[in-house]
């Protein structure tokens, strides 16, 4: 095993044991609850598909849930560690940053695997198998982007309110960017000038952001399994967002000064 | 803890359950549906969740017992675009909102129905299907009931859908009493060679002796 590896390996254990303690099962557990409830309502109201309104509802419920619980849990504990100056103390032991960081990360990052875990085997009632498990890998890493994000966010920005919105703001404007180009590009669109540079800039935007409204779709469970290649490429997408975040963590890591 | 605390917490929470009881919060809203959103709207608002929202969108819909149904089909329309391959708009349009007592709100779902019909009718048949039978026996308009089955007939296309619904057009024809043209129809499609059935292809020989043998007692 690497020199780097094993303490990497004790950040993330101490990471999920911090989650474990701060209550992050039992609002797993809870969200799954919720969903199923609220599914249950609103199937009873149904005239028709109501099992496909099922699926889709909680798949909806529980995608959101790991995605806030994940936001939430990475940016509480982040800016709880350098409030309490345990950041500070950690930079102090013979650490480099890059292992103190990518320990932090990979942490988190299981956190969002666990909880997808977790969440997807409940949707078996409603979906195929194949489906499923399609659903669960792309839920693993959609909330392994959201805590690359919001780890970079938190120790970044510093403050928790600054943290968190600009992780959610991030989160849906990637799922939203898509619907946002459709709409500026629409049939309908004006000509101008001042359009057509609006269009150009939202474009440019989308060129920055993961295309996350291409991940853990709820219509892999109500209709069909992905295409192998969207999926692949939907996939990789994450990967390589995730990277960044991890690269822009570190870059902006090594420029604080303690 | 001083007591006052207590009764302040009861006293609010008390005022809250009575000012939420007395507003009657949970009743079906009381203004008219509201002008439709678009499709992408609605993809935006639900950031991408269009399954869900669709049938969501759809749940709220039910919540109003007279809609204004122009806004109606625009929801309707929406909500199709927002997930093509839902049925529930289609079947909302042809099994609720087209069997009203009004044949004028009748015919705009039944119109409805067969604008979407023809976008995709390998997987909509059913609703335009059920169309034409709300035309014939409801409406009572033969001419209209006759034209989704051609629709159906033409556009569906041959192993997409079940007998009845594909020669529904020969049965609409009988009863305007267009008995020449039944029989020129069953003969066309006995002649085709699309049907491959034998069950089919009896069930169709049998119509078409009964058809020759009525017109035969019409010569005479």
């Amino acid at each position: 095993m690497p020199a780097a590896t094993l303490p990497v390996l004790v950040l993330l254990r101490c990471v999920l044991l911090e989650a474990r303690r701060g209550g992050l099962p039992w609002l797993a557990l809870g969200s799954i609850a919720i969903g199923v409830a609220l599914a249950a309502f609103v199937s009873q109201v149904a005239l028709t598909e109501s099992l496909a309104l099922q699926a889709a509802l909680i798949a909806a419920v529980l995608r959101a849930c790991a995605v806030f619980l994940v936001a939430a849990q990475v940016t509480t504990s982040t800016l709880r560690e350098i409030q309490d100056k345990g950041l500070e103390l950690m930079l102090s032991l013979p650490l480099s940053r890059t292992t103190q960081y990518l320990g932090r990360l990979a942490g988190f990052m299981a956190c969002g695997v666990l909880l997808a875990l977790v969440f997807a085997p409940a949707l078996l009632v409603w979906a195929p198998p194949a489906a499923v498990a399609l659903w669960g890998v792309s839920l693993a890493l959609e909330t392994a982007l959201v805590a690359a994000a919001a780890l970079f966010f938190a120790m970044t920005l510093g403050q928790f309110v600054p943290a968190i919105t600009a992780t959610a703001g991030l989160y849906l404007l990637a799922r939203s960017i898509g619907a946002i180009q459709a709409i500026a590009g629409g049939p309908l669109a004006d000509a101008s000038l001042p359009a057509r540079l609006a269009q150009h800039a939202v474009d440019a935007v989308a060129l920055l952001l993961p295309r996350l409204d291409t991940m853990t779709r709820t219509a892999w469970l109500v209709y069909e399994l992905p295409a192998a290649g969207a999926y692949a490429a939907a996939l990789a997408s994450a990967l390589l967002y995730i990277l960044l975040l991890a690269a822009a963590g570190l870059f902006d890591f090594y420029r604080r000064s303690v | 803890m001083p007591r006052w605390v207590l009764a302040f917490l009861g006293a609010s929470l008390a005022a809250q359950v009575a000012w939420q009881a007395l507003h009657d919060a949970g009743s079906a809203p009381e203004a008219g549906l509201p002008p439709a959103p678009a499709a992408r709207a609605l993809r935006l608002a639900s950031f991408s969740e269009a399954e869900a929202a669709a049938r969501l969108a759809m749940v709220y819909l039910q919540s109003y017992r007279s809609p204004d149904y122009r806004r109606l089909i625009a929801w309707l329309e929406s909500i199709l675009e927002l997930d093509p391959r839902s049925q529930y708009p289609l079947f909302a349009a042809a099994r609720v909102y087209a069997e009203t007592a009004d044949p004028a709100r009748s015919r705009i779902a039944l119109d409805f129905v067969e604008r979407q019909f023809l976008r995709d009718p390998k997987r909509r048949w059913p609703w335009l299907a059920h169309a034409a039978l709300l035309a014939k026996h409801r409406l009572k308009d033969l001419p209209l009931a006759r034209r989704y089955a051609q629709a159906l007939e033409r556009h569906a296309g041959a192993g997409n859908v079940p007998l009845w619904a594909s020669q529904m057009e020969i049965f609409i024809l009988e009863d305007m009493n267009e008995l020449e043209a039944a029989k020129i129809m069953i003969g066309g499609l006995l002649q085709s060679g699309v049907l491959t059935d034998p069950a089919e292809l009896r069930f169709l020989k049998q119509r078409l002796e009964a058809l020759e043998s009525r017109l035969a007692g019409e010569k005479r």
